[in-house]
C-alpha cells in the first residue's frame, strides 16, 4: 500500500515517517516510535488504555489515524517525567496513593488526568470520576486513582502558590 | 555501625516488612509507561499471526480456500487444521483432561472458534488475510441451554468422542455429558429433609461471565532452530505448568523450552488456560523458523478464551421453624461450553463448589454437578475467585435470604443464628472441607454495629410504607452476606494440575553485601508480589525490603511452581518464601555462633541480627553474617547463603468476610444505585494493608460488574451477545461507588505467618451483597429470588411483575 508522509512533535521531539493511510495512531507510536506506554485494551475505544494528548485534548489513540496528527504535538506518557528523569507529581501522586496495580490501564490515566487538571484545576470527587470515566481500570476499583487525582491537584496548586 | 545505637522499634521500621503499607516497587516502572507486557516484546523477523474464526454457533465446515490469502502480498502462510494432522497437534489436551480442537476439524462447535490460523508480515496484512480465507459453512442445530443438553433428542455435539462412554472425571450418560461429580452423604441429606420442619427451595443461576482483564492474552514465540531452543514470551498465570505441557504436547524435551511471562495487565483467571493461539504460534514459528506474535483482540477475547460461571444450581434448604438449618441439597448443571477447558484441580471437575455450606453448621448436605457440552466457547476458568468458589458462595447467600423470606426472619438473625462458632474450630463440613481459622460471630457483629443495620432497616420500613403512600418511587434494599472462601490450593495429596503437585516454591541468595535477590514459582498480575514478598522476606531475615529484589516468571530461573490464581500465591509460595527465609536464618545462625564464639542455642534472633542471650551487646547483623558467609571459613559449614523451599500447604486457608450494600431502586428506570458499601475481610496476618485494602476495592468492583450488568449470553442459534465493550458492562469511575473497608484478624494457624491471601474475597462476598440487596429491595412484595444480572431492564422487569410499575 502506498504510503504518506507524517510530520510531528513526540514528546518535544520532531518526528517524520512514512505511514499506511490506515494506520492507527497507537500501532504508530507503539510499533513505528517504539513508544509502548500506551497500551491497546480494546479496539472499540471504550477502554482508554491508549489515550494520549494531542493538541491539548486527550485522545484514545485507537481511533486517530497516524496521518491525523500530522502537525500536531503529541505528548505520551513516556514524555511526562521531566528532563533529568523525574516523576510528575501525577505520576508520583499514583505511586503515593496506589493508584495503579497491574498497570495497563496507568499510561492513558494518567495522560488523561494530566489533561483533565487542566481543564479543571480544583476539581470534586464527582468531575474526577466523570472526567476519567472514558478510562478503564479492572484493578483499582478507581477509589485510590481518585484519591491520587485529588492529591495530585492539591500538590499543583501549592507549587503554583509557591511560585 | 549506626545500627549499634538505633532503637529495635527504628531498625524494626527500617525493614518495612510483615504489615508496614510499604509504597509499591513495580509503579516506578509502570508510571512510567516502562512496563514491559508481551505485545511490547518486539524481535527481529517478527511475523503475526491472526485467526480465522466461525461466524456459525454450530456448523460443518464444507470447504477451506486459503489461496487468496495466501496469493497477498506480505502473507507468508496459512494454517488449517489439515496442516496441524500430521503433527497430531490439530486437538490439544486440557486442564481438565478433555481434548480441544486447535483448528476446527471438519465442524465448528461454537461462535468465535478458530478455524486458520494466518500468519503475515505485519497485523494489518495478516488482518487482510484472514478476511480473504473462504471457508464453507453448513449450518447444524445449536445447543444453547445446558438444562436441555441431556435430551434424547438434543444435537449431538462432540463427534470426536460422542462413543466415550468413559471421561476423565468418570461415566458419560449422553454424548453432550461431561460428568457427574458428587459429595456429601445423599442419603443423611435426604433424612434431614424428611424430618425438615420448614424446606425451602430455588434455582439459582450465575450467568455465564468473562474475567475480561484490560490486558488480552498473547505470546510471541521463537523457536531458535540451531539451539532446539523454544522460547515463549505470554500471558500466562503459571509458567511453569505451561513449560510442561507445551514439552508433553511438542515433544521438545524441557529444559529446551523457556516460557517468560512478562509485566502481566490482569488476569483474573482468564490468562490461567492453554489456548490455540499459544499452540498456532508455536507451530508457526517452528515451520517458519522466525518469531511469530499473536495477541487478541477484545472481541476474540471475550468470545474465545475462558469465561467464567454459568452454573444452574437447583437448591433446597431445610430448617426448623425457628431458624435453626438442618440440612442443604444442591444439583448444579454445569454448562462447559465445547470442550471441557475448565480450569481446576485434577480431582475437582466441579472445583471447591463442595464450599457451598458456606460459613454455616449445617449438619447433613449433598451436591451433585453435571457437566455438559454446549455450543459455546470453552472455559470455565475461576474468575477472580478460587474454583468455583463464587458460584458456591452466591448459591448459599442467596439461598440463606430465601429460607429469611420463607422464615419471615431478619437474613442477618439468620446468618448469625446458624453460622459456626468460634469454638468450632477447626471445623468439619459436612461435605468434607476443615476450615482452619475464624471468629465469624465477632466479625458479623462488627459489620452490622458499623453500618448501624437496625437503622437501615428501620430507614428501609419507613421507607416501604412511604412508597405504599406514594410518596416516593424509589425503594431501598439491604444487602448482607458473609462468605467463607476456601483458598490456597493446595496439598499435594489431593490437589494437581495434570499431576502436578500445587505446591510452590521460592529460592534465595543472599548477596555478600548484604542484599537479596528471590525467585517464586508465581507470577504477579497487578498483586504487586515484588512489594510484599519483600516484606514478608524482610521480616524473615532481617534484611530491609527495600534490598530484596522479587523475581517471577522465567522458567529458566525460578524454581518451579504452579502459578498465581486462586488467591494462592500467598497462602503457597508466601509460605514457601518464609520457609526458605527461615532457612537461611539457620545457617545464618550457625555462622553467628562460630563468630561470636557461643553455642547456638545461646543465640537469639532479634529483628535483624542473631545476638547473644542475656548479652544483646554482642551481635552479629544480617548484613555481617552476609559478608561471613563469603568470606569466612566456617567449620563444617560450605560458603554461600542460599536457600529454597518448595511449600506442600497442610491445608487450603479459608478467609473470610461480612458486607453489607445499601442500593436505591428506581422502580420506574430499574435504575440502582449503590448507596453504600460496607466490606470487612479477614485475611489473616496483614502483609501490606495498603494492597490489601487495593485489592478488596479491585475486587468489589468486579463484583459490582457481575452482579450488576456482565453477562455473556448466546441467541438460539448460537450468536454472542456481550463480545465487546460496548456491550460488555466494565463499570468506569463513575458506576462505582466508594467502597468503605474494615477489617479483623483471625490468622492461619498452619501458615508460617498466618496470612490466608486476599485478592479474590470481595468478589465471592461481593457479588452476594449485591444481588442480595437487589433482591431485599422488593422482598415485601413476595420477591424471594430474581436472576442477576441485576441491569436496568431486568430491575424494570422485576418491577413491572411485581406490579409496581404502573
Amino acid at each position: 500500500m502506498a504510503k504518506s508522509r507524517v510530520s510531528l512533535t513526540v514528546n518535544g521531539r520532531a518526528v517524520e515517517a512514512l505511514v499506511e493511510p490506515r494506520t492507527l495512531l497507537i500501532h504508530f507510536l507503539r510499533e513505528d516510535l517504539n513508544l509502548t506506554g500506551p497500551h491497546i485494551g480494546c479496539d472499540t475505544s471504550q477502554c482508554g488504555a491508549c489515550t494520549v494528548d494531542l493538541d491539548g485534548k486527550s485522545v484514545k489513540s485507537c481511533t486517530v489515524l497516524a496521518l491525523q496528527a500530522d502537525g500536531a504535538d503529541l505528548l505520551t506518557i513516556e514524555g511526562m517525567a521531566g528532563a533529568d528523569g523525574t516523576a510528575h507529581v501525577i505520576q508520583e501522586a499514583f505511586r503515593e496513593h496506589h493508584g495503579l496495580q497491574c498497570g495497563y490501564c496507568t499510561p492513558g490515566m494518567i495522560m488523561r488526568v494530566h489533561r483533565l487538571l487542566q481543564e479543571n484545576p480544583d476539581p470534586t470527587e464527582e468531575e474526577i470520576r466523570f472526567g476519567i470515566s472514558g478510562n478503564l481500570c479492572r484493578c483499582t476499583g478507581y477509589q485510590n486513582i481518585v484519591k491520587a487525582v485529588r492529591a495530585a491537584a492539591d500538590e499543583i496548586d501549592s507549587a503554583k502558590e509557591a511560585a | 555501625m549506626s545500627d549499634q545505637v538505633e532503637s529495635v522499634e527504628a531498625r524494626a521500621e527500617k525493614l518495612q516488612g510483615l504489615g508496614c503499607a510499604r509504597k509499591r516497587v513495580e509503579d516506578a516502572r509502570f508510571t512510567r509507561g516502562k512496563g514491559n507486557y508481551v505485545d511490547d516484546v518486539k524481535l527481529s523477523g517478527m511475523l503475526f499471526g491472526d485467526f480465522v474464526r466461525s461466524p456459525y454457533g454450530h456448523a460443518r465446515i464444507t470447504s477451506i480456500d486459503a489461496e487468496p490469502a495466501k496469493a497477498l502480498p506480505g502473507v507468508v502462510a496459512v494454517l488449517t487444521a489439515e496442516d496441524l494432522k500430521p503433527l497430531d497437534l490439530h486437538y490439544m489436551p486440557t486442564l481438565a483432561g478433555d481434548v480441544q480442537a486447535v483448528l476446527a476439524d471438519g465442524k465448528v462447535l461454537f461462535q468465535g472458534q478458530e478455524v486458520a490460523f494466518v500468519v503475515a508480515e505485519d497485523r494489518y496484512a495478516a488482518a487482510d488475510a484472514v478476511e480473504l480465507v473462504e471457508v464453507g459453512y453448513e449450518p447444524l442445530p445449536a445447543l444453547v441451554d445446558p438444562l436441555a443438553a441431556l435430551a434424547d433428542d438434543a444435537p449431538v455435539l462432540r463427534e470426536d468422542i460422542a462413543d466415550k462412554t468413559e471421561g476423565a472425571h468418570g461415566a458419560r450418560r449422553h454424548p453432550n455429558h461431561i460428568f457427574t461429580w458428587e459429595a456429601g452423604d445423599a442419603e443423611t441429606a435426604a433424612r434431614a429433609f424428611d424430618q425438615a420442619e420448614v424446606v425451602a427451595r430455588e434455582m439459582i443461576s450465575y450467568q455465564r461471565v468473562h474475567p475480561c482483564p484490560l490486558e488480552t492474552c498473547g505470546c510471541v514465540a521463537s523457536m531458535d532452530k540451531v539451539n532446539g531452543k523454544l522460547t515463549v514470551w505470554g500471558t500466562f498465570q503459571a509458567p511453569h505448568a505451561v513449560r510442561t505441557v507445551a514439552s508433553l504436547i511438542s515433544g521438545i524435551p524441557e529444559h529446551n523450552i523457556r516460557i517468560v511471562s512478562p509485566d502481566i495487565g490482569g488476569g483474573f483467571g482468564n490468562k490461567v488456560g492453554v489456548y490455540p493461539g499459544y499452540v498456532c504460534a508455536i507451530v508457526a514459528s517452528i515451520v517458519t523458523g522466525v518469531p511469530i506474535k499473536w495477541i487478541e483482540d477484545r472481541i476474540e477475547n471475550l468470545t474465545a478464551t475462558a469465561f467464567a460461571r454459568d452454573y444452574h444450581m437447583a437448591g433446597e434448604i431445610a430448617a426448623t421453624r425457628d431458624g435453626r438449618i438442618t440440612g442443604l441439597k444442591c444439583h448444579v448443571t454445569a454448562d462447559h461450553g465445547a470442550f471441557d477447558a475448565c480450569a481446576d484441580p485434577t480431582k475437582f471437575p466441579a472445583g471447591f463448589f463442595n464450599i457451598c455450606t458456606g460459613s454455616y453448621d449445617i449438619a447433613a448436605a449433598h451436591v451433585a454437578v453435571d457437566g455438559v457440552y454446549t455450543n459455546k466457547a470453552p472455559g470455565g476458568v475461576a474468575y477472580r475467585c478460587s474454583f468455583r468458589v463464587t458460584e458456591a458462595s452466591y448459591f448459599i447467600e442467596r439461598m440463606i435470604d430465601v429460607l429469611a423470606r420463607r422464615l419471615d426472619m431478619d437474613p442477618a438473625d439468620l446468618r448469625m443464628k446458624n453460622l459456626i462458632r468460634k469454638e468450632q474450630f477447626p471445623y468439619t463440613s459436612a461435605l468434607g472441607w476443615e476450615y482452619d481459622s475464624g471468629d465469624y460471630h465477632a466479625a458479623m457483629e462488627k459489620a452490622l454495629e458499623a453500618v448501624d443495620y437496625g437503622a437501615l432497616r428501620a430507614e428501609q420500613r419507613a421507607g416501604r410504607e412511604a412508597f405504599a403512600r406514594g410518596e416516593t418511587r424509589t425503594l431501598m434494599g439491604v444487602g448482607v452476606s458473609f462468605f467463607t472462601e476456601i483458598v490456597g490450593a493446595g496439598p499435594v495429596k489431593n490437589c494437581d494440575i495434570l499431576g502436578l503437585g500445587m505446591f510452590d516454591s521460592c529460592e534465595i541468595r543472599i548477596h555478600p553485601t548484604g542484599s537479596a535477590i528471590a525467585r517464586l514459582g508465581t507470577i504477579s498480575q497487578g498483586q504487586g508480589h515484588a512489594t510484599t514478598f519483600a516484606q514478608i522476606l524482610a521480616s524473615e531475615i532481617g534484611i530491609p525490603a527495600d534490598r530484596i529484589t522479587v523475581e517471577e516468571g522465567d522458567t529458566d530461573t525460578a524454581p518451579y511452581g504452579l502459578g498465581t490464581y486462586g488467591s494462592r500465591s500467598t497462602p503457597v509460595a508466601g509460605a514457601a518464601t518464609a520457609m526458605a527465609g527461615r532457612k537461611i536464618r539457620a545457617k545464618a545462625q550457625m555462622i553467628a555462633a562460630y563468630l561470636l564464639e557461643v553455642h547456638e542455642g545461646d543465640l537469639e534472633w532479634e529483628v535483624d541480627r542473631f545476638q547473644v542471650k542475656g548479652n544483646p551487646e554482642r551481635f552479629k547483623t544480617m548484613t555481617e553474617l552476609a559478608f561471613a558467609a563469603y568470606n569466612q571459613a566456617v567449620p563444617g559449614i560450605e560458603p554461600g547463603l542460599e536457600a529454597v523451599s518448595y511449600y506442600d500447604p497442610p491445608n487450603m486457608t479459608y478467609p473470610f468476610g461480612a458486607y453489607v450494600c445499601v442500593v436505591d431502586v428506581d422502580v420506574d428506570t430499574g435504575v440502582t444505585g449503590v448507596r453504600r458499601f460496607y466490606a470487612l475481610d479477614d485475611c489473616g496476618t496483614r502483609i501490606n494493608p495498603m494492597i490489601i485494602e487495593g485489592q478488596v476495592h479491585g475486587g468489589l468492583t468486579e463484583a459490582l460488574a457481575i452482579a450488576m450488568g456482565q453477562e455473556i449470553a448466546y441467541d438460539e442459534v448460537g450468536n454472542v451477545s456481550g463480545g465487546n465493550l460496548v456491550d460488555y458492562f466494565l463499570p468506569t469511575a463513575v458506576e462505582t461507588p466508594a467502597w468503605e473497608t474494615d477489617f479483623t484478624v483471625t490468622p492461619s494457624p498452619h501458615h508460617p505467618i498466618g496470612a490466608k491471601g486476599v485478592g479474590e474475597s470481595p468478589n465471592v462476598g461481593g457479588v452476594s451483597a449485591f444481588s442480595n440487596a437487589v433482591n431485599d429491595a422488593f422482598a415485601h412484595l413476595g420477591l424471594t429470588h430474581t436472576q442477576m444480572p441485576h441491569d436496568h431492564w431486568r430491575v424494570w422487569k422485576t418491577a413491572e411483575r411485581l406490579g409496581l410499575t404502573g
